[in-house]
């Protein structure tokens, strides 16, 4: 139990931080147990109805619904439905295309970081030049040339532009364990290159990497909410993006329908606090140096 | 040794260095001349009897340097290290292989040498699999315990913990045992006793003493500290900025130092014994700090209290002493037609 | 007036899994002019003790007991402010590895012109630069390193350097942590006697904390031997060597190699205890060969034998006192 506790204590952030990405992952995947998921069709409620709670709509609205506790959109979307749907569909575009650039990016950075010479100066000068490329601006080009564009093709085409950070830091990190005695002792034990790499300094490593990770998929939703806000993302998909998009299109701020961009608004807030708080709780278990009491 | 165990092999010595040079930093990209590490280093390690060479010197002068050479992590600039007549430097994988079987290392910081993701069977299990020392597990673990009694500890109480659940002396023991494992011929060991407590080095080196006699390990032994190597090495080799300065039997060359630079180096250690003066009132011209590194000729000269012309001019070569093979790169001693080549 | 007076310091550090008593019930004051050494092993607790006359003991751990005197101030329940002034004027030290921690990108005499201002905000710029120059003067540096970067320095002189800042205020007392630990035989001569040269020439009083029984030899005037926070052996320096008393003593004085003889080597087992568990009675017994059952039930308290050497060991009190002369 003492044990428990003192786990917590120390690492609240990591803890606190998966526990809100966990509920919001579940309200998404297991949301459809308990509410009607075909509700975030169009048509499936009445028009621009305000959350339940509100007590004096106004004039422009009607009365709240009770099987719209969140209220519902211009076109008749049920707006707990739609974050039920578009939840997942969110995380997901993030989880895989940080997945695809982390991949790239352990294999590059590893091979960059151990083996040196024209193939580290190769992997670095191209990891650098992506970097400098402005991502945002290159996605909106491509997309906006795209006509349909469903989510995994969106995620692969982040992947190009998440790849080279975790490439660089990951190489710097097996730059520094290179040539720290234990990898000598493996290479007078008898190690190959490959056995040292992946067996010796990936395992120091994972913390490293899942907060890389975390931090990757963060930069990634971010990035396709920015592209799905200016219309640019999958249009039969609910996603949190697309639905901001058709709030701004339908001028839900002027018209007051504060719930419409509001509800995407605080579970993306939700999702990159909770992300946020993970990588940092990763970051502390990495490094040791970055939690509170020192140690002697 | 008895005739009848000499063999064709034995012709060549175990390990023989032949004017290593390294210099770190110098060439097509590098600006200025570089450091220059090591200097036409000379030695010969016989195949047997087996002993205890020790290499001494303060930190910078390269000993560090020549222990990678030899282990072959650092390649040097010219000179070859010679393994049984064959170059390190051109051995193809099986050969490297069959040469790390025979050569093998402790180093000075017995925490950063174990991988802290594992316990600390790790250690032996990767050399058991890479050189297939054992066909099962129990043989394995019979390997792994005989190594690690030799050095006075258990398996059940080491195997399962890690690295930070040690004493740093434990540790130090635990890569002896894991050097012996491998039954080589050498033992390079980098100062293996500088970051183990006072009262814990003596295990240590008691440990180099009994794999010498009652295993025919021979060590090459890398220090800064001359106490320990006076009560452990056979023979001493005493390295400033990367040269052999003295070479000779440990008792012969600590007991009567012939070179300024190792007569300088034995007066400044301090002994346990107030009413033996340390002298710290005289002032000596010795400091390195204000004495560069001269271009030519003798590198002691700046800081040398018997310089002469001559040594501005030319390297002193090495000049013997006395039959027994203690030798000494000083002009000083230089004495026509005794001059050591090569 | 003692220079420092110690009262029972007790300091704990408080972990996951129990309380390590780092140091316990030392008493000690050091006079004037006098350098003491600290000697123990890693882990028994000298640094420590260092830091917490300076109250710069960080958490966990914590000052659970004790008073601290700085010549006529108890520096024990001063708040921040006052703290602050005693620190570096009254009082300086060098931590271990403080050569390392010079900052590489600002030129010497910026450095230490920086300690001075910051405890002497009057002081004209004039002043400031002069006294740097007799500060290096009086630590044997050449006034051209005042304009150098420490990268350009050797370890020796940064070394130097470093005692130089700490007692660019005039601290009648200066706390040196393994001031000499990473330095060659010969650049550590050279300090030590920089050490010594401030001593008799500055009236400073020293704490020297180390592990070599060899410098400490040359060097001090008095030893405290500390084993697993508790303080085993206070004596004069030939005393120490000449007829040390406890069995830790002995122990560290014959694990030092000899430069003179070949011996065999003596073996020992390292701290056997774990030092979240305080053994009942002396902390020394598990690896003391003279331990008896009275040792195992009953710590022994530091007693003095001869003037001015006192030993925590039940053998010592149970005979009688000898001459003082001898």
């Amino acid at each position: 139990m003492d044990r428990l506790r003192s786990l917590l204590e120390n690492h609240w952030k990591l803890g606190l931080g998966l526990a809100i990405v966990l509920t919001v992952a579940g309200t998404g995947l297991m949301g459809h147990l308990v509410w009607d998921v075909t509700r975030a069709r169009v048509g499936s409620t009445e028009l621009n109805l305000p959350p339940i709670w509100v007590r004096n709509p106004g004039p422009m609205f009607p009365k709240p619904d009770p099987t719209s506790p969140l209220g519902s959109d211009s076109s008749g979307r049920d707006m707990l439905a739609l974050l039920i749907a578009a939840t997942p569909n969110s995380l997901r575009v993030g989880v895989v295309a940080a997945g695809v650039g982390m991949a790239a990016g352990i294999f590059l950075g590893f091979t960059a970081g151990f083996l040196g010479g024209w193939v580290d100066n190769t992997i670095r000068v191209v990891a650098d030049a992506v970097i400098t490329v402005p991502a945002l601006a290159v996605l909106i080009v491509i997309s906006s040339y795209v006509r349909q564009i469903d989510l995994n093709n969106m995620a692969i085409l982040l992947a190009c532009f998440a790849w080279p950070a975790p490439t660089r830091t990951i190489r710097a990190q097996v730059l520094s364990m290179r040539h720290r005695p234990f990898v000598q002792m493996a290479r007078l034990s008898g190690a190959s290159s490959f056995e040292i790499m992946f067996l010796e300094i990936l395992p120091n490593l994972l913390p490293y990497l899942a907060a890389s990770f975390t931090g990757t998929v963060s930069a990634s939703i971010l990035a396709a909410t920015g592209l799905e806000a200016l219309g640019l993302g999958p249009t039969r998909i609910p996603t949190l993006g697309m639905t901001i998009f058709y709030a701004i299109k339908a001028s839900a701020i002027l018209r007051g329908m504060w719930w419409w961009w509001g509800f995407p608004i605080f579970m993306l807030v939700l999702i990159f606090s909770g992300l946020f708080l993970v990588t940092i709780g990763l970051d502390e278990i990495a490094n040791p140096r970055l939690r509170g009491a020192p140690r002697r | 040794m008895s005739k009848g165990a000499q063999t064709a092999r034995t012709s060549h010595p175990l390990l023989d260095i032949r004017r290593a040079t390294k210099i770190f930093g110098a060439g097509f990209l590098h600006k200025g001349q570089g450091v220059q590490a090591l200097k036409e280093v000379n030695l010969s390690i016989a195949d047997s009897p087996p002993r205890i060479v020790t290499i001494a010197g303060e930190s910078g002068c390269g000993k560090s340097t020549l222990a990678n050479a030899i282990l072959g992590f650092v390649s040097l600039t010219s000179g070859h290290v010679l393994y049984r007549n064959k170059d390190v430097a051109s051995m193809n994988r099986k050969e490297r292989s069959a040469y790390r079987r025979q050569v093998q290392a402790v180093f000075q910081d017995p925490y950063a040498a174990n991988n802290p993701f594992y316990t600390m069977k790790h250690v032996f299990e990767v050399p058991i699999r890479h050189f297939n020392l054992a066909r099962t597990r129990t043989q394995a673990r019979d390997l792994m315990e005989t190594a690690l009694n030799l050095v006075g500890l258990r398996g059940e109480e080491i195997l399962e913990k890690h690295p930070h659940q040690m004493s740093g002396g434990q540790r130090q023991r635990i890569m002896m045992a894991r050097a012996y494992l491998l039954q080589p011929r050498l033992i390079v060991a980098d100062e293996p006793v500088s970051m183990v407590d006072a009262s814990l080095r003596a295990m240590v080196l008691d440990i180099m003493l009994r794999m010498r006699d009652e295993h025919g390990i021979s060590f090459l032994y890398i220090t800064h500290d001359l106490s320990t190597a006076y009560q452990v090495g056979d023979d001493l080799c005493l390295i400033y900025r990367g040269r052999i300065v003295e070479r000779g039997h440990a008792a012969a060359v600590i007991e009567d130092p012939k070179h300024p630079y190792v007569q300088l180096l034995l007066d400044s250690i301090p002994v346990p014994d107030p009413e033996q003066s340390w002298h710290l009132e005289i002032r000596a011209d010795d400091d390195e700090d204000t004495a560069g590194i001269p271009s030519r000729g003798c590198l002691f000269r700046p800081r040398c209290p018997h310089r002469m012309p001559q040594c501005s001019e030319q390297e002193p070569a090495d000049y013997p002493v006395d039959p027994s093979g203690h030798e000494v790169a000083c002009f000083l001693y230089e004495r026509r037609g005794s001059v050591i080549t090569g | 007036m003692s220079v420092l007076r110690i009262q029972d310091l007790n300091v704990h550090y408080e972990t996951n899994r129990g309380t390590v008593v780092a140091v316990k019930d030392m008493n000690l004051s050091i006079e004037s002019r006098e350098m003491v050494g600290l000697v123990g092993e890693s882990g028994c607790g000298k640094t420590t003790a260092a830091m917490a006359i300076l109250r710069l003991v960080q958490p966990p751990g914590k000052i659970v007991k004790g008073t601290v005197w700085i010549e006529d101030t108890n520096i024990s329940h001063l708040d921040k402010e006052a703290l602050r002034e005693v620190r570096w004027r009254k009082l300086a030290l060098i931590p271990q590895g403080a050569m390392n921690s010079l900052n590489p990108v600002m030129r010497i005499r910026v450095q230490m012109a920086d300690v001075i201002k910051t405890h002497e905000k009057r002081i004209s710029g004039e002043a400031v630069q002069a006294r740097i120059r007799s500060l290096l003067r009086s630590v044997d540096l050449p006034e051209r390193v005042a304009s150098m970067y420490p990268h350009e320095l050797s370890g020796g002189m940064k070394q130097r350097v470093c005692i130089a800042m700490a007692i660019s205020l005039n601290p009648p007392l200066l706390i040196a942590d393994e001031p000499t630990s990473a330095l060659d035989v010969v650049v550590q001569r050279r300090v030590a006697r920089t050490l010594l040269q401030i001593k008799d020439r500055m009236g400073v009083s020293l704490i020297l904390i180390g592990h070599d029984m060899g410098l400490m030899a040359q060097l001090v005037d008095r030893i405290v031997v500390m084993y697993a926070g508790h303080v085993a052996e206070i004596a004069p320096v030939k005393d120490l060597f000449t007829q040390p008393r406890h069995p830790y003593t002995c122990l560290l004085i014959e694990s030092v190699p000899s430069i003179k003889e070949r011996k065999p080597l003596k073996i020992t087992e390292g701290l056997t205890h774990d030092l979240r568990e305080q053994p009942p009675g002396c902390v020394f017994q598990y690896r003391c060969n003279h331990a008896t059952e009275h040792c195992r039930c009953e710590s022994p308290v530091l007693r003095q034998t001869t003037p001015g050497h006192w030993v925590a060991c039940h053998r010592e009190s149970s005979q009688p006192t000898p001459e003082a002369d001898s």
